[in-house]
């Protein structure tokens, strides 16, 4: 069973803001899918190595060719703000 | 000549080659098609109709001189709304990218574009391709043609449904575990996921990028054969897409399967929530199989029954990776009402994201949080593992499997959102080939109280050949995929 403080902990690594109900919500949510998640511990694994990528082959590399980038103005068109071809944000260190 | 709405995209395009038809004439049919219908059916989040007729026009010329002529050359296409299309939205059914413009097309995209295809609009989908009914889209649900009270399935729910109503001869769409097939399969249309690595994802919006890929939409599986050649191939910006040489597909479809192992899969019959009818359509089905001369065998996937649980661990966990990128910072949406950075962040996913979305990335962040990663996350790649190996044994026996595509039929809006796992059960007969990274095809197989079931048929990697070439063979002996809902 997932407790409130759980689900705040898991919202503020995802940094997602909840509100109070979608707190108890995902309370409720997530504790019943991960019962149904139990089952997973009736599978044998031993010797299993886990499988991250159903992809057969390593990575497939190209070239390093140098290639003409995106003009400043193309990558800032869907900036929220912006301001000499910076993307503009809020202060990320607080004046002392 | 049937209406122009009612060809399939190989009929079409032969009339073009013929210039019985044009481009101009076809594109203006199915966009008056859409016209027509789209209001109750809400397939499109977006109609190009502009570009659309630009585009018809540039593929007519293109017919008249009888250059660069490939078979998509003045075909409309309906595209799922996660795939990048250059300056034109790309929502993915999300308030978070509602007026995001990518700077760049897909890889798709621009191979659709250099065939001559043309495009008639974006398709809804559940948000982020997160659900199986395109109920979670942040902007209106999709009726199914079918049954307008049914969802169409999903998550590329939009493209199932415009293919089934007639609003495009043909769609692309995205499968992570099922987003493909089960829409194709609750609207009676085909529908294929390729193996992972067949189809570049640059410019497909991640959710889960061990497991997803893009495949199309069609009447025929024929159809489906031509969009996929069109698509499929090596790119240099999509290190996953394999260099294995693409066949020529519609030159494997012979109509021939006789002494074709199938085999059918104990465990994906006698799973729990399968409807009966369902069943038994499907078993009528591989009866077909055998009469056109195909050896039936049952095989045991073992691990089946962990599938579900397995997906619903590993797709949550990549997406809660991929979806951080969504900080309001370079483009999206942002909340603005705050000086505080960690706020502002907050709040633009909290405003952002919709409720499955939040789920997933919730439950993702969870299992692969301190203490439980080894627990949830490990354990299931390693269960991953042994899904997979479960189809190694299969196609040591069996050149393809068979199954219902979907346990059952398409259900009502709103009877499946109040219970997320019960939404998840959806996917129990499609997650395993993403899983595994096989390649799937769903094709109409008949009815049950007139709506439609799908079969599912499942091909080793890389055997796209072999599952369409079987879903040919099917599809020339029975009409399924002739019939029409009346709209």
């Amino acid at each position: 069973m997932i407790d409130r403080e759980t689900v705040l902990h898991i919202a503020q690594l995802a940094r997602l803001g909840l509100s109070d109900e979608e707190v108890e919500l995902f309370r409720q949510q997530l504790s019943s899918i991960l019962e149904h998640m139990a089952i997973l511990r009736e599978a044998d694994v031993s010797g299993v190595s886990p499988l991250a990528h159903a992809s057969r082959l390593t990575n497939v590399m190209r070239e390093d060719e140098p290639d003409p980038s995106y003009p400043p103005e193309v990558l800032l068109a869907n900036a929220p703000d912006q301001e000499e071809q910076c993307l503009k944000v809020n202060a990320v260190l607080e004046e002392s | 000549m049937s209406a122009l709405h009612e060809l399939t995209l190989s009929e079409a395009a032969t009339l073009l080659r013929q210039r019985q038809i044009s481009s101009v004439e076809l594109t203006r049919a199915f966009l008056e098609r859409i016209e027509a219908l789209d209001e109750r059916i809400r397939a499109f989040t977006l109609v190009t109709a502009d570009l659309a007729l630009q585009q018809a026009q540039e593929a007519d010329q293109r017919l008249q001189r009888g250059e660069q002529v490939t078979p998509l050359t003045g075909i409309p296409l309906a595209i799922k709304d996660v795939i990048c299309t250059k300056d034109i939205p790309t929502t993915c059914s999300s308030r978070m990218l509602e007026h995001f413009r990518p700077p760049f097309n897909a890889t798709v995209m621009e191979r659709l574009q250099a065939s001559g295809a043309v495009m008639l609009g974006k398709t809804n989908m559940d948000e982020f391709a997160m659900g199986s009914s395109t109920e979670h889209s942040a902007f209106f649900p999709t009726h199914n043609p079918w049954d307008l009270d049914r969802t169409p399935g999903g998550s590329s729910g939009g493209s199932a449904a415009a293919v089934a109503a007639g609003m495009a001869p043909g769609a692309l769409g995205s499968d992570t575990g099922g987003s493909i097939r089960q829409p194709a399969a609750l609207c009676n249309v085909v529908g294929l996921k390729p193996t992972y690595g067949r189809v570049s994802r640059f410019g497909l919006v991640a959710f889960a990028s061990s497991l997803d890929q893009i495949g199309p939409f069609a009447r025929t599986a024929r159809d489906a054969a031509l969009l996929l050649q069109a698509i499929a191939g090596p790119d240099p910006r999509d290190s996953t897409c394999s260099p294995t040489p693409v066949p020529d597909y519609t030159a494997e479809l012979t109509g021939e399967i006789r002494g074709l192992r199938i085999g059918v899969p104990v465990e994906y019959w006698e799973a729990p929530g399968i409807e009966p009818s369902v069943a038994r359509v499907g078993q009528e089905a591989i009866q077909r199989l055998r009469e056109l001369g195909a050896e039936i065998r049952e095989v045991s996937l073992p691990h089946t029954r962990y599938g579900v649980a397995a997906y619903y661990i590993i797709a949550p966990a990549e997406a809660s990776a991929n979806l951080a990128r969504y900080d309001g910072v370079k483009y999206g949406y942002s909340y603005r009402d705050t000086s505080d950075m960690w706020e502002a962040l907050d709040k633009t996913r909290q405003y952002g994201f919709g409720p499955e979305v939040k789920r997933r990335i919730m439950l993702g962040t969870y299992v692969l949080s301190a203490g439980y990663y080894d627990a949830y996350y490990k354990q299931a790649q390693k269960v991953r593992a042994l899904i997979a190996q479960d189809f190694e044994h299969a196609f040591e026996q069996c050149d393809v499997l068979v199954s219902p595509a979907s346990p059952t039929v398409a259900f009502k809006l709103g009877e499946k959102l109040s219970d997320p796992y019960q939404m998840y059960l959806n996917d129990v007969f499609t997650i395993p080939a993403n899983l595994a990274g096989i390649c799937g095809i769903s094709i109409p197989s008949g009815f049950s109280e007139g709506l439609p079931v799908g079969l599912q048929i499942l091909g080793n990697a890389f055997a796209e050949a072999t599952i369409l070439r079987v879903a040919d063979a099917f599809q020339r002996v029975t009409d399924y995929h002739t019939r029409r809902p009346s709209l």
